[in-house]
């Protein structure tokens, strides 16, 4: 505030430097627009896909919604029209929620261990290199593995294989994202705490856990989200059936993706609807089940602002 | 008393030192008690601090006296603030971080095998350089340290005690559950320091606590350790000589020397009475660093 004379409102004063957009080169300022141009564009192209399958699949899918649909059995033949997906509902939401129910919580104790106990001790760097190898296994070879390794050995399908498997396929995804999570907790909190005579566990429950836990619930909902869209190991593990089984360990299951994927590929018209229907529904609890948890983790949550 | 080397043996020798000396802050006032009168509450003997193969900090003997405020000076890389952090076993939590000779804490020594560090830390406690609250509400920060030493009760009492203690709580106390993220820097460090004497800690570590605020945050945080020296015992950290002077009764001056192999080590140059040190320095050290002809 040390100027004294008032700049001239008609114009800069003389010998004062442009500051008007047209002093720049013109190579600027068109680099400038295609930069941003570009940008946009990008954006654009991306969203396009992202707005088609939705659009889509309420399309298709809307028509055959209704409460009967939700509930009802599946028809046992893919020539009959009309409704139900009411077993594969109750199996994709038993299956996914018992996937999650193992491989979250051993996902967020071995990220634990990995970013505060072992860092980069040999067991650590062991265990971070096979998660790594993990993520890229595709589903029908973990589908394939639980088959020989559990459904061979019990000797049935059971809706409790399908859950083996879709925790087999979540746990590295669940221990590497909470891992990078806890690793942007700062240094300087764990310190802190310490500083006042807090023992480690207690650091890491009151301070670093919550600290991270809303990426790392991102990170969980990422998995569970995959999870929930498995298709390959429900087909191979799970068997199929047509009324709703809800106990896991006893007799075969369904499971949205999996009708998706039978139904499909059928030549009948009821049979392509249910598909659509079935699509629509596992969407729609993708998204519940995203909201409802983003819901809770911001209760846990430590206050930023 | 216990043994220590000569520069603890050069304060006990001039007792009376300061009152003679030209006044240059209140901390002259601070000292006008017989200097035997301080006990020492805590005392480094021969300390040298050592990660992995290089030695950081070499051969350090000093004393930390009782409700005094020991402040730790010298140009940087010259190991004050590694010194500090072997006072509360900080730097155990740095891998390969190693500790020789003896600190004592009541003439105990707190490095010995059956201390448990969480016992340490809990009497010794300590301020960061950059201020870093908890991501959680004002009354959180503060109750954090009572709850995870199971203090019951009463906690809103302990909490509006630490902060009043700490000179915040006419600022907050109408907003205690907003986040202590949402201060200002110098709030959030008096918060961190709350946070520190709610526990009632014996000694307080203080790792160049004002090097991140403005002036005045620094002078309400300099006028607060003022106050706290009265019920504790301060150690700080500092590259500002003013504000050593303004603040300490005592001085530790480090500088880092370069050995015959040419490896550059942190030591004790000069400890004495704080008026004494930027008076009349008994090492020519000392006395070009902080004339400014140093560094």
């Amino acid at each position: 505030m040390t100027t004294t004379a008032t700049p001239p409102a008609t114009g800069r004063g003389q010998g004062a430097p442009d500051l008007s957009r047209g002093a720049l080169s013109m190579r600027r300022r068109v680099v400038n627009h295609v930069a941003s141009g570009s940008i946009h564009l990008a954006l654009l192209l991306a969203v396009i896909p992202l707005g088609l399958v939705i659009w889509t699949v309420l399309n298709r899918g809307a028509g055959v919604m209704s409460l009967d649909f939700l509930n009802a059995d599946i028809p046992n033949s893919y020539r009959r029209e009309g409704p139900g997906m009411g077993p594969a509902i109750v199996g994709t939401l038993l299956i996914t929620g018992m996937a999650s129910l193992m491989a979250i919580p051993l996902g967020v104790f071995g990220a634990i261990y990995l970013n505060e106990y072992g860092k980069q001790k040999p067991l650590a760097r062991t265990i971070r290199l096979m998660a790594d190898v993990m993520t890229g296994v595709p589903s029908i070879v973990m589908g394939l593995f639980i088959y020989i390794s559990w459904v061979l050995v019990v000797g049935r399908f059971t809706g409790f294989a399908g859950s083996l498997a879709l925790a087999c396929l979540m746990l590295p995804v669940v221990i590497r994202s909470s891992e990078e999570m806890l690793r942007l907790v700062p240094d300087e909190l764990r310190q802190a705490s310490l500083a006042l005579g807090a023992r480690k566990w207690r650091t890491i429950l009151t301070v670093v856990l919550p600290a991270a836990i809303s990426g790392i619930t991102s990170g969980a909902l990422l998995a569970v989200a995959r999870a929930a869209g498995e298709t390959a190991p429900i087909v191979i593990v799970t068997g199929i059936v047509f009324s709703t089984n809800t106990n896991l360990f006893d007799g075969s299951n369904t499971a949205l993706p999996a009708q998706i994927f039978r139904n499909a590929s059928q030549p009948f018209v009821g049979a392509q609807d249910r598909a659509w229907g079935a699509a629509l529904t596992l969407i729609v609890i993708v998204v519940l089940f995203t909201i409802v948890s983003r819901v809770i983790a911001n209760r846990f949550a430590l206050k930023e602002r | 008393m216990p043994t220590a080397n000569t520069p603890a043996g050069t304060v006990t020798s001039h007792p009376s030192v300061s009152v003679s000396a030209p006044s240059a802050g209140w901390n002259d006032a601070g000292v006008d008690t017989p200097d035997g009168a301080a006990t020492t509450v805590m005392n480094l003997a021969d300390v040298s601090v050592h990660y992995g193969s290089y030695e950081a900090v070499r051969g350090t003997s000093m004393p930390i006296r009782q409700n005094q405020i020991t402040a730790m000076i010298g140009p940087s890389g010259c190991g004050k603030s590694t010194i500090l952090r072997s006072l509360n076993r900080m730097n155990d939590l740095i891998a390969g971080a190693r500790v020789t000779g003896s600190v004592t804490y009541h003439g105990q020594d707190i490095y010995a095998k059956d201390v448990d560090p969480i016992q340490v830390r809990r009497r010794i406690g300590m301020v960061f350089q950059k201020p870093n609250p908890f991501p959680k509400s004002i009354y959180d920060n503060v109750a954090y340290g009572l709850r995870i030493n199971g203090i019951k009760g009463k906690l809103d009492d302990h909490v509006e005690e630490a902060l009043t203690g700490a000179a915040l709580w006419d600022e907050v106390k109408d907003k205690l559950k907003t986040s202590g993220l949402a201060l200002s820097g110098g709030q959030q460090q008096r918060l961190c320091i709350a946070r520190t004497i709610a526990v009632k800690p014996d000694v307080i570590l203080m790792d160049e606590p004002c090097s991140a605020l403005d002036p005045i945050a620094t002078s309400k945080i300099e006028d607060l350790m003022y106050e706290l020296s009265k019920s504790y015992t301060i150690v700080i950290v500092t590259h500002n000589m003013q504000q050593a002077a303004r603040v300490s009764h005592y001085t530790a001056f480090f500088t880092a020397e370069v050995d015959e192999k040419q490896v550059r080590h942190g030591r004790l140059v000069e400890f004495d009475q704080t008026s004494r040190i930027f008076t009349n320095p008994g090492d020519k050290r000392t006395e070009d660093y902080i004339t400014g002809r140093f560094g």
